[in-house]
This record gives C-alpha cells, sequence and structure tokens, in this order.
C-alpha cells in the first residue's frame, strides 16, 4: 500500500493537503500523523506548514517529529509545501530563525522600493502588495517527474511574503516573478519542495500531488 | 496609470473572487443588504464557479441569529471537498475558537468584520496564532463627506447598519498593522446597485495599505471589474449578481479584463 503521511506538528492546514490529496489519490493511504513512527513507517511523506517561519519552527522541535522529519528526507519521497519548503533551508530571516539544514540557503522577505510596506507610499506607481498573494505563473527550469503534464508557466496559487534563496543554484527547479525572480520550488533526489500551494492550485496542484504519490526518485 | 506601469517582472495576476451570500443553507443576494432572495445551492455554485475559472470564493455567512451560525460548517466542508481554491469564510466571527473551526472545516481564510470593531485585538491574537495569511479584515465604508469636500469614509458594522465614526482608510492601515493579511473592501453606498465600485475609496485604500485589497460592492458591467483593477489598483474583483444570474460568466469577465490589460488567470 502507497501510505502516504502528512506531518502534523501543530501548525497550518493540513486538512486541505489532505483533502486534495485524497481527491488527486484515492487509492492511496493518506494519513494526517502526529506520530513519529507514523511518519517512519510511510512510503512517502508531505510536510506543509503555514504562519509564521519562529511558531513553525518552534512547534515542530516541540512535536517531536523534527528527527522523523529529517530521517524521511534522507530516505524517501519527501514534498515539502509553503513554509513546509521553507523550512527545509537553513535559515529565516523571518524571526531570525535557524531552520532545519536540509537545503542551504535563507529565507528572505520581499522588500525594496518597489514593493508596498506600512511607511510607502506613491501615487505614480503601483507597488508590489506582500503578501504575494493570488495565481502566478511557474517557469519549470527542468524536467522532473513532479511536473509531468503539468504546461511550462501554468498558475499556481500563492500566499506568502517570504522565499527561499538556495546557495546551490542547482536546487531550483522552478521559478515565478514578483518583483525578482525568485525560486518557487526545489529538488533534490528524493525531496521536492514548492512554495505555492498545491491544494489550492485547482487541476494543476491536484497533478502535481498525483505525480508525487507515482513519483519514484 | 495604466496596466502596463506594472513591473514586467511581475506576472501576480488579479483575482476574480465571486461571493456567495450564505444564510440556512441556501446562497442568497440582496440589496443594499436587505430583500434577499435565492440564488441557489452552495455546493453546487461552488462547482460551477471552479470550473468556470474563478480564482477564489468568497462564503458570507449572514444568518441573523447566533443559534444557527454554525449551519455554514457543513457546506464548508462539503465544498472543500471537491472544489480546490481558496475559500474565504465571513459573517459573525467573534472569537478566535470561530476562526480555529472555520478554518478545521475547510476554509483558508476567515473574513472580521464587526468583532474586529468591537475588539481590534482579536485580528491581533488571530493573525499571531494563525498567520495573517488567513485574516482578512472587512470594511463595509460609507462616504460620509459632502459633495465639494475632500472625499471621507467612514465604517459601518453589524451588516451596515450601524454607524462608527471612525474613518475607513485609517482604519483600513491599522488592521494591516494589527496582521490582516488582506482586506475585503466593500461600499455601502454601490453594494446592490450595479453603479460600479466606488473607486476614489478603492483608492484610497489600496494605496494606503502594505496588503492586497479586494473591491466589492457595486458591479453591473465587466466594465467596472476593471476599473476596480485599473482605476482602484485592487489585486482582486468581488461580485455576486452579475455572476449568479449567469449575466456573465467568469471566462467573459476574465477575458475582457485581460483585453484591457490586467494579468489574468485565463
Amino acid at each position: 500500500m502507497n501510505t502516504i503521511a502528512i506531518v502534523d506538528y501543530g501548525m497550518g492546514n493540513f486538512h486541505s493537503v489532505a483533502r486534495a490529496l485524497r481527491a488527486a489519490a484515492p487509492d492511496a493511504d493518506i494519513r494526517i500523523c502526529r506520530e513519529a513512527s507514523h511518519i517512519d513507517n510511510a512510503s512517502r511523506v508531505v510536510f506543509p506548514g503555514q504562519g509564521a517561519m519562529p511558531d513553525c519552527m518552534r512547534t515542530l522541535n516541540e512535536s517531536g517529529l523534527r528527527e522523523a522529519v529529517l530521517r524521511a528526507a534522507r530516505s524517501k519521497p519527501l514534498l515539502g509545501v509553503c513554509v513546509g519548503e521553507q523550512m527545509l533551508f537553513s535559515h529565516s530571516e523571518e524571526g531570525d530563525t535557524p531552520c532545519l539544514d536540509v537545503f542551504q540557503g535563507r529565507v528572505r522577505r520581499f522588500s525594496g522600493p518597489g514593493y508596498a510596506s506600512a511607511s510607502a507610499h506613491t501615487d505614480d506607481t503601483e507597488l508590489l502588495k506582500v503578501p504575494h498573494m493570488g495565481w502566478n505563473r511557474v517557469k519549470h527550469v527542468r524536467h522532473h517527474a513532479l511536473w509531468d503534464g503539468i504546461a511550462d508557466n501554468t498558475h499556481f496559487y500563492f500566499v506568502h511574503s517570504y522565499y527561499v534563496q538556495p546557495s546551490d543554484p542547482a536546487l531550483t527547479a522552478g521559478l515565478a516573478h514578483y518583483g525578482v525572480s525568485f525560486t518557487c520550488a526545489v529538488a533534490r533526489d528524493n525531496i521536492f519542495a514548492v512554495q505555492f500551494h498545491p491544494e489550492k492550485s485547482a487541476d494543476a496542484g491536484l497533478r502535481l500531488y498525483r505525480n508525487f504519490v507515482d513519483w519514484n526518485p | 496609470m495604466s496596466a502596463s506601469d506594472i513591473p514586467m517582472n511581475n506576472t501576480l495576476t488579479r483575482r476574480i473572487i465571486p461571493c456567495l451570500d450564505v444564510t440556512a443553507g441556501r446562497v442568497v443576494k440582496g440589496v443594499n443588504f436587505v430583500d434577499l432572495v435565492d440564488a441557489g445551492d452552495p455546493v453546487e455554485i461552488a462547482r460551477r464557479y471552479n470550473e468556470q475559472g474563478a480564482d477564489e470564493l468568497t462564503f458570507l455567512d449572514i444568518t441573523a441569529t447566533s443559534d444557527n451560525r454554525d449551519l455554514i460548517l457543513p457546506i464548508i466542508e462539503a465544498v472543500a471537498s471537491e472544489v480546490f481554491i481558496p475559500l474565504t469564510v465571513g459573517g459573525g466571527v467573534r472569537q478566535v475558537a470561530d476562526i480555529q473551526r472555520l478554518l478545521n472545516a475547510g476554509a483558508d481564510k476567515v473574513s472580521i468584520n464587526s468583532a474586529a470593531v468591537a475588539n481590534p485585538e482579536l485580528v491581533k491574537a488571530a493573525a499571531d496564532y494563525h498567520g495573517s495569511q488567513c485574516i482578512v479584515v472587512a470594511i463595509d465604508a460609507r462616504r460620509t463627506s459632502e459633495a465639494g469636500e475632500p472625499a471621507r469614509w467612514e465604517i459601518f458594522t453589524h451588516g451596515g447598519r450601524k454607524a462608527t465614526g471612525i474613518d475607513a482608510v485609517e482604519w483600513a492601515r491599522k488592521m494591516a498593522s494589527y496582521g490582516a493579511g488582506e482586506i475585503l473592501l466593500t461600499s455601502m453606498d454601490r453594494d446592490g446597485t450595479k453603479a460600479g465600485f466606488d473607486l476614489a475609496l478603492t483608492r484610497a485604500v489600496s494605496d494606503a495599505v502594505p496588503v492586497p485589497v479586494i473591491a466589492s460592492g457595486g458591479v453591473g458591467k465587466l466594465e467596472h471589474l476593471a476599473d476596480g483593477v485599473i482605476k482602484g489598483r485592487a489585486s482582486a474583483v468581488l461580485a455576486a449578481s452579475i455572476f449568479h444570474y449567469g449575466e456573465f460568466t467568469i471566462p467573459q469577465a476574465k477575458e475582457y479584463m485581460a483585453r484591457k490589460g490586467i494579468n489574468m488567470r485565463l
């Protein structure tokens, strides 16, 4: 049986991910998991995250699931989603938070003259709102099994204020543009992780989840 | 300002959000918050909008009594199980526990209106606990300035019945600073009139806050949707009756906006 563990360390909307996975893969055994042994026993693992990074890292550490996530990252197909993607990196600017360091790199905030902020005000040029919220195009940087059946530059749903900056550019599997060109999908060996929300990206998102369920890295 | 002034390295699309007013398990639509008429089954309508390419859906629970408030939870669960786009739910949200129940049922964002005015700290607490990305502050505003005076709008609560004396632009700025991830801005003057958004209000709020603003209230023509983005600088436009009654489809609205130079998900 293809058993998929959704890591529930107490943050975010795990139910949405579970609903979408069940719709995409009715043949798979989808479980929301709060125990390390269930993650260890699953054939593949989805690692979501939502909300503030300091809270996500703190609750992950307190949940006792941190080591199980790291074991999964070394041994079986793992899909990181949103803050779940960001947590795989070394460090986040959000609350100056050390992360899991599976991938080397930093998590940065959208900031600079082109972005709206509490103090910025302009009549002439429209500033980019933060969070980056809505449907944006995802450019495939390279072929990957998780892009199967998904056209290059397909729109996915994003909602985030921070994005990953991998130290190794070869990690990048997908790019999006919002004031800067930023990495919105990373892949290496058995790990794939995305900044956008496949569970809220209609057919393209369901296809990505289906591809993950079928993926044999 | 035209859509072409938007930086080329931004490919984020503007959103069209059909709004479903829900009471007693049905979708309804009124004029100026009264005279409700039945518009259909929520799950069926949600499914149809998803198939048409709606970018998000908003459900407003306009149930008058709190006794029946939780009737919306099974509706949200049913929609969330088959429609995989963002769902916002608002109406009657009073405490952090209400937010938790709606998120558990399948809402992605919860919109807070009267309770934010009564207790602004609720917005802070909710954003701290659940993250700004799922906290929408809904603002019902009415123009209170006379003709010839500088434009001024005040916020109203309790479905538009109760004046507060609070300036709408200042309130939006405060709510963003308290952690609202998005502002749902409804012009009470325009709601249900089909006369178009209050563009001056939309623009004033959009320019005042760093977070996305959803324009709402008054859409009667496709041109109004485009104006909300181009002239009002809204990140998203919300409409109900023009879609519910089949006057226009979502693809027609998107194609129209795209022809006006607005970046849309077609």
